[in-house]
């Protein structure tokens, strides 16, 4: 589904992504682990088409196509979704309105109808049940004074209702409570089958004990240096990032 | 057009065709302050962004007499709002109040000639109040429009009368002739513990230019409320100087809504004197401004006596070209102690030759008060974009939902539900295009 061809990107003229191979098929989990700026959030917003951040080199094919070109709504329409480490506030426009439009948008991308008024409304309540969102939160502004376990559970919430083929989850456990985690990591699995494909970002182990990962791989400076299965999650957890660092024969970083 | 002899001639005319009555006299008193004052330049502080001097280089013709041509019932069906079946529609036609074409269907309604108000019952409180906001603005075109009041009224809502009718006001300018500079006046007192909601909307006929230049007095009595909704959504070659004076004389409480979305120089003067403890004003603004447009809002909030309490929020859109002036003082005179006075402006410029200029000015001569302004000046928010758009939201649709949620604050201030939709329909529209 996701092929990631030797992908260097940066920021700002700093250069985080050094040379990323990852591959990803249709019905597999595959967590990425890694420390601090080790490049993990930058690989999410390169995939979901940030502005500020550049390719410099390497290719991304997404489903058959070329994704560095795409624009990030065109992603969206073919089946990419980045679920936010920090989701942001709109005050003033509502959750309803927010997630209407973008239904009727990605459907439109995909020449399908709009959906009838009735069955979104349906599908929304369905939707915010099984992620515990409370009904009122429907006509309040888009995360407007939502805590942070709300605003990540509005994310899944908003994955289930555009049920993406790539779902890309950007530290979603990072302020989490054990609750919040179980409801989030509940509402992922329900979503998936053989079709779509999950990538959880993530710095600690706790979401995969809830979300079980087909692959593990540790992202240090910008590379992927060690993939392995779920057992791979549970030494780092154990060992900490440094008995990566020393198995790749790191002595002395100095980040650039 | 040498202006000056151009307004003498009218003047003299003027004074000749309407004579008699009593007005000719405030005329006169006002048309020597306009000739001491003149037109303002941009030496004057309070005209320094809005260069209304300009407009006075062309020909514009100052009706003083009915127009020949009178409008037709058509004409005018296409400019009232909605909800108007249940409304007291009131009719400007180039600055004369038009009795055959306004409908009150309230009684407690009751509209006047000024002259008649001044010589009747009511002659007090049009000596008293009419011309109030001379003190505050002391510039020649306040004073032009005293200096030409004609066809003025004064309106006056009964006591303890709660009205569910609406007062719509509709300031027409027919200028399919020629530029016309149209001066509407009226002096509005609001009982005691009366209530009122008031819409103004401006049109212009034709497609020569319109200059309307517009004082509106109200006296708010004691428990009365009054509720003001002003809407300037007229042709881009059409200009206002639109001055709305409120002074609250028993304890009060006001809400004004300003809507400006299109204009060519669009100047409101929007003066609140909070002349009674206890009085409570809320001033809200908004602005959607494009192309070549200037609005320019400048408002008084006045705290004269103590224990007040006022809010005033304002928010614009700037793209194209265009610019803005958002001036808002606020005055705590020495006695008026326990003032609580907050200011607020907002702005979002969309394009890099737009321009805001704004300037909170608060004079505070009293110790134990709250007071706060604060002004922004942003560009669209950025994160909030691109969440839109990795949800799948087109580029253009993702801007105006920014735009449209940025509005939304001041427009939730409509309180009159089909004056709401017809706003919100107007910048739903306008924001349709991606763009304002």
């Amino acid at each position: 589904m996701l092929t990631i061809d030797n992908l260097h990107a940066g920021i700002e003229g700093k250069k985080i992504l050094n040379g990323i191979n990852l591959r990803i098929n249709s019905g597999e989990v595959h967590a990425i682990m890694g420390p601090n700026g080790s490049g993990k959030s930058t690989l999410a917003s390169v995939l979901a088409g940030r502005e500020n951040y550049e390719v410099i080199s390497g290719s991304v094919d997404f489903l058959g196509k070329d994704l560095l070109t795409m624009s990030p709504e065109a992603r969206a329409g073919e089946g990419l979704f980045l679920a936010f480490q920090y989701p942001v506030e709109i005050p003033g426009l509502s959750t309803i309105n927010f997630m209407k439009t973008a239904v009727n948008e990605i459907r439109k991308y995909r020449g399908e109808e709009p959906m009838d008024a009735l069955a979104f409304l349906k599908l929304m309540k369905e939707q915010m049940a099984m992620m515990e969102i409370e009904q009122s939160l429907l006509s309040r502004s888009l995360n407007e004074g939502f805590s942070g376990g709300e605003k990540k559970r509005n994310e899944i919430f908003q994955m289930a209702m555009l049920k993406p083929k790539l779902a890309i989850l950007d530290e979603t456990d990072s302020g989490l409570d054990i609750d919040a985690i179980r409801i989030v990591a509940n509402g992922v699995n329900k979503l998936r089958n053989k079709d779509n494909a999950v990538l959880v970002v993530t710095h600690y182990q706790r979401l995969l004990d809830y979300i079980i990962p087909d692959y593990v791989h540790v992202l240090y400076d910008g590379r992927i240096v060690k993939s392995g299965t779920k057992e791979l999650a549970l030494e780092l957890e154990e060992k900490g990032y440094d008995f990566i660092k020393n198995e790749i024969g790191v002595t002395e970083e100095v980040n650039d | 057009m040498n202006t000056t002899a151009y307004f003498k001639e009218r003047f003299d005319l003027l004074q000749l065709v309407d004579k008699g009555n009593g007005i000719d006299i405030i005329r006169q008193t006002a048309f020597d302050n306009f000739n001491k004052l003149g037109i303002p330049t941009a030496r004057h502080e309070e005209w320094k962004y809005t260069r209304i001097g300009g407009l006075f280089n062309k020909e514009y013709q100052l009706p003083v007499q009915e127009l020949t041509r009178s409008v037709s019932k058509e004409d005018l069906d296409v400019v009232r709002l909605p909800g108007h079946e249940k409304a007291s529609e009131l009719f400007f036609i180039n600055g004369l109040f038009s009795f055959p074409f306004s409908v009150i269907r309230s009684e407690t309604l009751l509209v006047l000639p000024l002259e008649e108000a001044a010589q009747n019952e009511y002659r007090d409180i049009v000596s008293k109040h009419f011309g109030d906001s001379g003190k505050y603005l002391n510039d020649g075109i306040n004073a032009l429009n005293t200096a030409f009041v004609q066809g003025a009224v004064f309106i006056h809502v009964k006591k303890g009368q709660t009205t569910d009718q609406p007062i719509y006001i509709y300031n027409i300018t027919d200028a399919s002739s020629g530029n016309i500079l149209s001066q509407p006046r009226s002096l509005l007192h609001i009982n005691e513990q009366a209530q009122v909601q008031l819409v103004e909307t401006y049109s212009t006929i034709g497609l020569n230019e319109s200059f309307t230049n517009q004082v509106v007095e109200i006296i708010v009595e004691k428990d009365a409320l009054l509720e003001y909704y002003k809407i300037q959504n007229d042709a881009g070659y059409t200009n206002q100087v639109s001055t709305t004076h409120i002074r609250q004389v028993g304890k009060s409480y006001v809400h004004t809504v300003t809507i400006s979305l299109n204009g060519g120089i669009v100047r409101n003067n929007l003066n609140v004197i909070l002349d009674a403890e206890f009085c409570e004003a809320h001033l809200y603004g908004l602005y959607l401004q494009n192309g070549n447009s200037h609005i320019d809002n400048h408002t008084v909030v006045d705290n004269v006596q103590p224990n007040c309490y006022s809010n005033e929020f304002y928010k614009g859109m700037l793209d194209g070209k265009s610019t803005g002036v958002f001036n808002g003082k606020i005055f705590v005179r020495p006695q008026a102690q326990k003032t609580n006075a907050y200011q607020s402006n907002k702005n979002i410029l969309l394009s890099n030759a737009a321009t805001i200029n704004s300037k909170p000015q608060l004079e505070i001569f009293a110790d134990d008060v709250k007071c706060s302004h604060g002004s922004t000046v942003g560009r669209l928010n950025e994160e909030g974009m691109f969440y839109l758009q990795s949800r799948g939201i087109n580029e253009k649709t993702a801007r105006s939902l920014l735009l449209y949620a940025f509005a939304v604050d001041i427009l939730e201030h409509i309180k009159p539900a089909p004056i709401r939709k017809y706003v919100d329909k107007l910048i739903s529209e306008r924001l349709a295009t991606g763009t304002i």
